[in-house]
């Protein structure tokens, strides 16, 4: 033990006076940056709290704010006095180059160069003061004010911390969503109701106060009841056990059936989106998560099936049938696994970066094949195909985005169920053994090629289910939407969620597909948003949002070998017992 | 007849001709150790043995048949297991599921169990971490996870190559002790280590390679004594 202590010691760098000046200045590029490409001033349109919060403040003081927290946990130990004065220090040091953006665009005509450097942008950095001094003295102190509270985050008690943030993050995801949630509300409630919690759309004051304390008091109920409560639960006898959790998921289960009519035909579209991407997420995971093949060309299974659906739905010129979509989906099925065979066989004795290089060429190969002439004739090159027939059970026309929810909800019900069953099965342990060592793999009996078409066969047909589900619902298919993208859209839903966890992939889906449907006018920025997530979450939780349990042992694992808490140590020695992998911390 | 017999084989890395006509035969019950300097062809040697590469002349009888032809992942069922060089454990899963890995061929669950129980009594220290994800075991906990799990096939030859490399010496003594005692179950060993002292000490007979072909072969005694391996691999003047 002593050793490791050593060892940690001379392994964490310092935190002296030159980290916290670059730090200081980090958060202070970061935010002149966000100014400067506009995203503040654009931020600024939605508010978060009528009349005293927009969300542009709210970008601007998360710079700091974080860059504070993170220097204080690396402080930690030293005296409180001065971990709150580095991150007062961090706070001002953020406003130097701010101040100078201000001076900048008051003095020079700046604005030739930087469009988004506007009078209007200044007048949000000064908060709208008249004197530009007054209005610098007031960023100063915002932003230290803001910095110092996140150096203080790391001196309260993890349960205090973790209430506080829980009751920020509910209130400004509410925030977000507010005008949805007036939509819905005005339906129900009435339109007195509403205005008496929202201002045009946006939360009152005391809204906001009532939400971030409903979430604090709870994260604080549930952490010291929590635990209580699951120990009881662990006490029934077996049978109250299971009873427990079949009405947990009867409970679910009816939220989810009734879910696209309480929330309206927008987001159920949005849901149904999301779904989409949970089938994809979950169909990738198998070659990327399970098996280790970085396949960069998914967008070639979704196209199969959407444009199979279509040939086959379609009542245009195109058509072969029309025949009904119930048996289409698996000719879907069939025809994207074949692709994914097909497809699989040149790239068997590829490794890691070549094989990602060359699944890129095959979703490119297909982006052509669906544009090209030669094919025009057949799937109709850039015009697409049109008039694709609606689903139906007897009269029952599937046709709204609240009837698609339910193909799409089953669909990803049976894929989650595939996807659990293959984690825990020899399957699935075969393919973890291809990830992490192909010879090994080899030399314990395993037939590595075989291993690695079922991983990009099964993988495919998920694509290949999603693309078919894609086109029914759109009624139509064009060959744009079938780019890059999609593929980077949903390996990204991994990363972030977490690599070959189930949990992680429906929540990376609802974050990096839902999120930004909901937040459609800051759509320019979406590309940027995802760049820096990614880059964040690789950071600081190279594991994902919520990690595969097994990950999430190993990350801990790790931390139990460099640690020289013995608090720490026991922790982790009591998890690591613990067999409860479906739990987040 | 011999358990094992390699006669002239020939292997290729691409262009480069690495054995060069390597000729050994391993007796039922005998550990033999194979030794050489770097870039000799041991780890080449055990490769193509155990079917990760294939010989372009030559060929390899194990237990009267031929082996040249047959691909990796079929030799686990006909007895030949092997831990490989730098251990190859399956670092992100954890000590459980690897040594579960190594009797993936198997179906005999019970077999199996007791076949586990074997492992944990030869090796306690996995026991105790078998929940544990096998990347943070330490180093020498990683090799007995290896052996252990080459164990799980229930081989009849075990092929291994530098068991002791990168080891404390303390734990180079406990890894050859095991050796010894995994050898006097009736498991058959060809050994591959770069430690001819060691390696020396346990094998009943030897082989020393040299840039891809077979330079000396008698008992380990013997080569012990030989004046060129004592001056070559073993640093005694």
């Amino acid at each position: 033990m002593a050793h490791m202590a050593m060892m940690n010691k001379t392994d964490e760098a310092k935190f002296d006076g030159r980290a916290l000046v670059k730090f200081g200045l980090l958060a202070g590029v970061v935010a002149t940056y966000v100014a400067v490409i506009g995203m503040i001033a654009t931020f600024s349109q939605r508010q978060v709290v009528a009349g005293l919060l927009t969300l542009g403040q709210v970008l601007l003081v998360a710079p700091p704010l974080g860059m504070a927290y993170f220097s204080a946990r690396k402080m930690a130990g030293e005296s409180g006095g001065k971990i709150l004065a580095a991150g007062a220090s961090i706070g001002l040091l953020t406003t130097l180059p701010l101040i100078g953006l201000i001076i900048l665009a008051n003095n020079t005509n700046i604005r030739i160069m930087f469009v988004n450097i506007s009078p209007q942008l200044v007048n949000i950095l000064t908060f709208g003061q008249d004197s530009v001094f007054v209005g610098v003295l007031l960023l100063l102190v915002v932003l230290a004010l803001a910095s110092v509270a996140g150096a203080g985050l790391t001196l309260l008690p993890a349960r205090w911390r973790q209430a506080l943030v829980m009751g920020v993050a509910s209130t400004l995801g509410i925030a977000l969503m507010s005008e949805l949630f007036v939509v819905i509300l005005r339906e129900r409630l009435g339109n007195n109701f509403v205005r008496l919690f929202f201002q045009s759309g946006v939360m009152r004051w005391y809204t906001a106060v009532g939400i971030f304390l409903i979430a604090f008091g709870f994260t604080l109920f549930w952490q010291w009841r929590g635990t209580q409560m699951r120990g009881r639960l662990q006490q029934f006898t077996a049978p109250r056990q299971k009873q427990v959790r079949w009405s947990g998921a009867g409970i679910s289960g009816i939220i989810l059936l009734i879910l696209p009519w309480a929330l309206g035909t927008f987001l159920s579209e949005v849901l149904n989106n999301v779904g989409l991407y949970i089938l994809m997420g979950l169909g990738l995971n198998i070659a990327v998560g399970l098996a280790g093949l970085l396949d960069l060309g998914y967008v070639t299974n979704f196209a199969v099936g959407a444009y199979v659906t279509a040939v086959l739905t379609t009542t245009s010129q195109y058509g072969l049938g029309p025949i009904p979509f119930w048996l289409v989906i698996p000719i879907a099925l069939l025809a994207a696994m074949l692709t994914g065979f097909v497809f699989a066989l040149p790239v068997l004795r590829m490794r890691g970066d070549y094989l990602a290089i060359a699944t890129l060429g095959f979703g490119e190969i297909i982006r052509v094949l669906v544009l090209s002439d030669w094919l025009a004739s057949r799937i109709g090159g850039p015009q697409g195909i049109l008039a694709l027939q609606n689903p139906s059970i007897g009269n029952f026309f599937f046709a709204r985005p609240e009837h698609f929810y339910y193909i799409i909800l089953v669909a990803c019900l049976a894929m989650l169920f595939v996807s659990v069953r293959l984690n825990n099965s020899r399957t699935g342990r075969q393919w973890m053994a291809l990830r992490e060592d192909e010879d090994v793999a080899a030399a314990m009996g395993i037939d590595t090629i075989l291993t690695k078409l079922l991983a990009f066969t099964l993988s495919a047909a998920a694509g290949g289910v999603a693309g078919a589900i894609f086109a029914a619902k759109l009624g139509t298919v064009f060959p744009q939407s079938f780019n890059l993208f999609v593929s980077i859209n949903v390996l990204s839903i991994i990363i972030i969620g977490g690599m070959g966890s189930i949990p992680g992939i429906v929540l990376g889906a609802f974050l990096l597909i839902g999120a930004p449907e909901l937040l459609r006018e800051f759509q320019e920025y979406r590309l940027l948003i995802y760049g820096a997530l990614l880059i964040v979450v690789m950071l600081r939780r190279p594991e994902g949002l919520w990690p595969s349990a097994t990950r999430r042992r190993e990350l801990q694992d790790a931390m139990d070998l460099t640690s020289h808490l013995g608090v720490v140590h026991s922790e982790v020695i009591s998890h690591g017992q613990s067999a409860n992998p479906s739990r987040m911390d | 007849m011999a358990l094992l017999e390699v006669n002239d084989i020939h292997a290729y890395y691409g262009n480069i001709h690495a054995l060069k006509g390597v000729s050994l035969t391993v007796e039922k019950g005998e550990i033999v150790s194979l030794i050489g300097g770097n870039g000799a062809g041991k780890t080449t040697t055990l490769r193509t043995i155990c079917g990760l590469l294939h010989p372009r002349g030559g060929n390899i009888q194990f237990d009267g048949e031929d082996l040249s032809r047959i691909p990796a992942h079929h030799l686990v069922g006909k007895g030949i297991a092997m831990v490989p060089e730098g251990r190859g454990i399956f670092a992100k899963l954890t000590v459980l599921a690897n040594l579960e890995l190594g009797a993936y061929t198997r179906n005999d669950k019970e077999g199996i169990n007791e076949d586990l129980e074997k492992v944990f009594h030869l090796f306690p220290r996995l026991a105790e971490r078998r929940t544990q994800v096998a990347g943070t075991l330490s180093g020498g906990e990683q090799q007995m996870l290896a052996m252990g799990r080459a164990m799980m096939s229930r081989p009849r030859l075990l092929l291994m190559d530098e068991p002791s490399m990168g080891l404390a010496p303390v734990l180079v003594d406990l890894i050859f002790a095991t050796i010894t005692d995994i050898n006097k179950t009736g498991t058959t060993i060809l050994l591959v280590e770069q430690n001819a002292h060691k390696a020396l000490q346990v094998a009943s007979r030897g082989y020393v390679l040299q840039t891809g072909e077979i330079r000396l072969s008698d008992t380990a005694v013997a080569l012990q004594n030989n004046a060129e391996v004592r001056n070559l691999y073993l640093g005694i003047e």
